[in-house]
């Protein structure tokens, strides 16, 4: 049995710059009991097998309970109905099916392939306008220069958010994605906060949905908002603003991270950032080699409904379990070689957007984005380097990712 | 010396196929000979009674993919007519012998035939199983005939009606046993399947039997007659009765073969009458009854798309390798089938399954996973739009888990083993 303690270390922001050492101690099992009660699932077979086994849920979020105010009508009848309310409408990614099925079939007749592609040439024009924007520069923070506000601008966009909001969104965006932070999400003070900004997020959404529903156009939002499924119907106000949030923190949390990797490691084995430069068609191979070997989400939480064996473990009914994605993707039992970055590698059935019903639902446009990005920035940075290696890192352990990436460069083609 | 070595594979379609690709990567360097009765290259026979016949697919255009530069060699059109095994050697209808050291048999199934051949001749007859009966039929179906009698409930026919329904003809659907896919999944599942036909607007008639179909002076189908009376007017007819396994050309070669299929051991080897392997040959696919480690009541055989694949693959590595190296055969059955919007998978075995269970979804919403137990065993799992679970009951089945399996899992209702209602049939398999 591995230590006990190895999934604390991969939480604490120490080991942020690499946790892979330790995911490779933690797969000596497959599923590994951690002296929190914790089952970390390490190994891409034993991954495979779970993602797809019905007893392990989504609905592992701690309920919400709003803080008292002192206010006995607030403390006693609306916030209880308040907290009642969300915890029986969070977005599809705490939900299990039947009710997650339907909430996705709905996201799914918005966010759609051409939806998503439509989006190429716009894509590209912020790309380039980003870059131009730091054409005389000779360092550049790559994360909030670049990364950061790409796809951001790109999210609004499709959900049809006001972009002037997104000052806003920014903070509440990093608050509220701490519910994918197992310590954090325990935290009674982070909990806390994380309601107050859930209060504010759904008044300005729900302001919205009702501005779409007067004046719907051809927008995600407008589309959820007014649109009517054969088979689903209508989506209700609340699950319709839990669904509105989520798209629009995943579009903030995630894409900034693909980006962000993808350049550091390109600068760390240059030889494919020349290559990239020089043959950009092989950029959705760079990509997917980049989703397994740095990807932008390194784990979910799940919990056990029922006793589960799994090679020679079995994971008690009710234990909190941790699908560690990051080391499936670095497991030599599956990859030759994991450690390498390796574009040309011919099987890379990574698990960097998850896998079975909780797929990424934006993983077509995330490919979109990092190609756009990573081809440009191959392209027109002149003789980038990294500034500091490692980088300071964000301080999530699941979406983790460079806070910045300050590279010197000779100026922006 | 392996240079030397002939291969000869009778059956060019999916097994036959992936078999002769296998045998080159598992290092067989000598000449492979793919022998095949129908005219054409090997092509993905799935799509033959859903796009084909709904004219969304060309017949034509469903070929299998291949691997290119295998070096293969093709006698097409010409059916093998017997085994020499004295001689090492394959007899075509052409005349032709073809010499081998290493002979792969997947020379499949073909469609039962209506037990008339009168009647089976004529004109507006069809069976389903082949791309020029598919081709044929989709003629006959573009012409927008006034009914289409598909007689038999099972895949192939309910996946014709679907087909048929799909281009707004009139469709009426015929069987013996109470429920449609009754001998696969059981009336209780069955039921399911009878009750989205009608809503699709298909005249499905349960227990009933055409006892004989009538021509008019030109030969050409106009009504069939019905048990018990009764006649319905129909100008085309689908006979969907299921598949006999094509044993025929190994008749008095030695080797053991009969209606049941093609006898193996359990590493595809065929074996002779006395049960034990002939040296150099080997079966796989839908002809092959082999023993399977989950299925103790016997040898059996699958005719299941993955299946062929996979035992091909199992076949080949037996005839160039030491047949021990790599285990015996011991894949899990699985299927697929799609008809109107639904989708149904399964995995594992329902023969002789004794109770069945909803653990995912409901009936009702026509969404869900039903397990099969025999003697608190699980053996198998069916899926309706619910596919993404059925690896989990499949890991569950090869583990031989107690029935019912997966207790407490997301969308589970109160899970009560019912009677799966399976009509009197004769051993499957």
């Amino acid at each position: 049995m591995p230590d006990p303690t190895l999934f604390a270390a991969v939480k604490d922001p120490a080991h942020r710059p690499d946790p892979y050492p330790l995911y490779a101690r933690l797969r000596e099992s497959p599923v590994a009991l951690q002296d929190d009660g914790t089952y970390v699932v390490t190994t891409h077979a034993a991954l495979r097998a779970l993602v797809f086994d019905p007893r392990l849920s989504s609905e592992d979020l701690p309920d919400a309970t709003h803080p008292l105010t002192g206010n006995p009508f607030k403390d006693w009848i609306v916030n209880p109905i308040k907290d009642r309310i969300r915890s029986r409408h969070r977005p599809l990614i705490f939900r299990d099916p039947p009710d997650h099925d339907v909430l996705r079939r709905h996201v799914m007749r918005e966010f759609t392939a051409v939806r998503v592609n439509a989006m190429h040439a716009r894509v590209d024009a912020l790309v380039a306008d980003l870059l131009d924007r730091k054409r005389e520069a000779r360092q550049i923070d790559l994360v909030d220069d670049f990364s950061y506000p790409l796809p951001v601008t790109v999210i609004c966009e499709m959900l049809g958010v006001p972009p002037e909001d997104e000052a806003r969104f920014h903070s509440w965006a990093t608050q509220l994605a701490t519910a994918l932070e197992p310590d954090a999400r325990e935290d009674k003070e982070n909990r806390d906060k994380n309601i107050a900004t859930f209060d504010e997020i759904a008044a300005y959404m729900q302001d919205l949905i009702k501005e779409k529903r007067r004046h719907p156009v051809d927008d995600i939002l407008s589309g959820l908002a007014t649109g009517h499924d054969p088979q689903a119907g209508r989506m209700g106000d609340y699950d319709l603003i839990a669904t509105a949030i989520l798209l629009l923190i995943a579009g903030h949390e995630t894409t900034v991270n693909l980006i962000t990797n993808g350049m550091l490691t390109l600068l760390r084995f240059p030889e494919h950032l020349e290559r990239l430069r020089a043959d950009p068609e092989m950029a959705p191979r760079l990509i997917e080699e980049l989703l397994r070997y740095e990807p932008p989400v390194h784990f979910r939480t799940r919990k056990a409904l029922a006793a589960i064996r799994m090679d020679g473990t079995t994971i008690p009914e009710g234990a909190p379990v941790v699908l560690l994605f990051a080391s499936g993707n670095r497991d030599p039992a599956r990859f030759r070689d994991p450690d390498r970055f390796d574009p040309d590698r011919e099987d890379i059935q990574h698990f960097g957007f998850g896998g079975s019903l909780h797929f990424c639902v934006g993983a077509p446009l995330a490919r979109l984005e990092a190609e756009a990005a990573l081809v440009a920035l191959a392209r027109r940075l002149k003789n980038p380097r990294l500034i500091e290696n490692p980088p300071p890192y964000r301080p999530g352990a699941s979406l983790r990712g460079p806070q910045h990436l300050r590279l010197a460069i000779e100026g922006i083609a | 010396m392996a240079e030397a070595l002939r291969a000869v594979v009778v059956g060019a379609s999916l097994a036959g196929l992936r078999g002769a690709e296998a045998l080159r990567r598992e290092g067989h360097r000598g000449p492979i000979t793919l022998v095949g009765d129908e005219p054409h290259r090997p092509y993905d026979r799935p799509p033959l009674s859903k796009r084909v016949l709904s004219g969304e697919a060309r017949p034509e255009a469903i070929d299998l993919p291949g691997q290119a530069g295998l070096d293969l060699t093709w006698r097409l059109g010409s059916a093998a007519v017997g085994l020499d095994l004295p001689a090492r050697a394959v007899a075509l209808a052409t005349g032709e012998r073809l010499p081998f050291d290493r002979l792969l048999i997947a020379s499949g199934t073909r469609a039962r035939p209506w037990p008339n051949p009168a009647e089976a001749s004529l004109s507006g007859v069809f069976t389903l199983r082949n791309r020029d009966d598919a081709a044929a039929l989709r003629a006959a179906l573009a012409a927008k005939p006034a009914r289409v009698l598909i007689i038999g409930a099972g895949f192939i026919g309910c996946e014709a009606a679907a087909a048929c329904r799909s281009i707004g003809l009139s469709v009426t659907l015929v069987d013996p046993t109470p429920t449609p896919l009754a001998s696969v999944l059981g009336t209780r599942i069955g039921r399911v399947v009878a009750e989205m036909l009608r809503r699709e607007g298909v005249d499905y008639r349960p227990e009933t039997r055409v006892e004989a179909l009538e021509g008019d002076a030109a030969g050409r189908v106009r009504a069939a007659r019905l048990a018990g009376g009764g006649r319905l007017d129909a100008p085309v007819v689908v006979v969907a009765l299921g598949a006999l396994r094509n044993t025929e050309w190994l008749a008095g070669s030695g080797v053991a073969a009969d209606a049941g299929g093609v006898a193996c051991d359990g590493f595809c080897r065929v074996l002779d009458r006395a049960g034990r392997p002939v040296d150099g040959v080997a079966a796989a696919g839908d002809v092959a009854r082999f023993p399977h480690p989950l299925f103790p009541d016997g040898p059996v055989a699958f005719e299941h798309w993955g299946h062929a694949v996979e035992q091909a693959q199992h076949a080949a590595r037996t005839l160039v390798g030491p047949p021990e190296g790599h285990g015996a055969y011991a894949a899990m059955p699985a299927f697929w089938s799609s008809q109107f919007d639904l989708n149904i998978k399964s995995v594992g075995l329902t023969n002789g399954a004794d109770a069945v269970a909803v653990t995912q979804g409901s009936l009702a919403e026509r969404r869900f996973v039903a397990v099969y137990g025999r003697a608190g065993r699980t053996v198998a799992a069916v899926s309706f739009d619910s596919a993404r679970w059925l690896p989990a009951y499949a890991a569950r089945i090869a583990a031989g888990d107690a029935f019912p399996p997966i207790l407490g899992a997301t969308d589970q209702g109160r899970v009560a083993p019912m009677d799966p209602g399976f009509p009197q049939r004769p051993a499957r398999g």
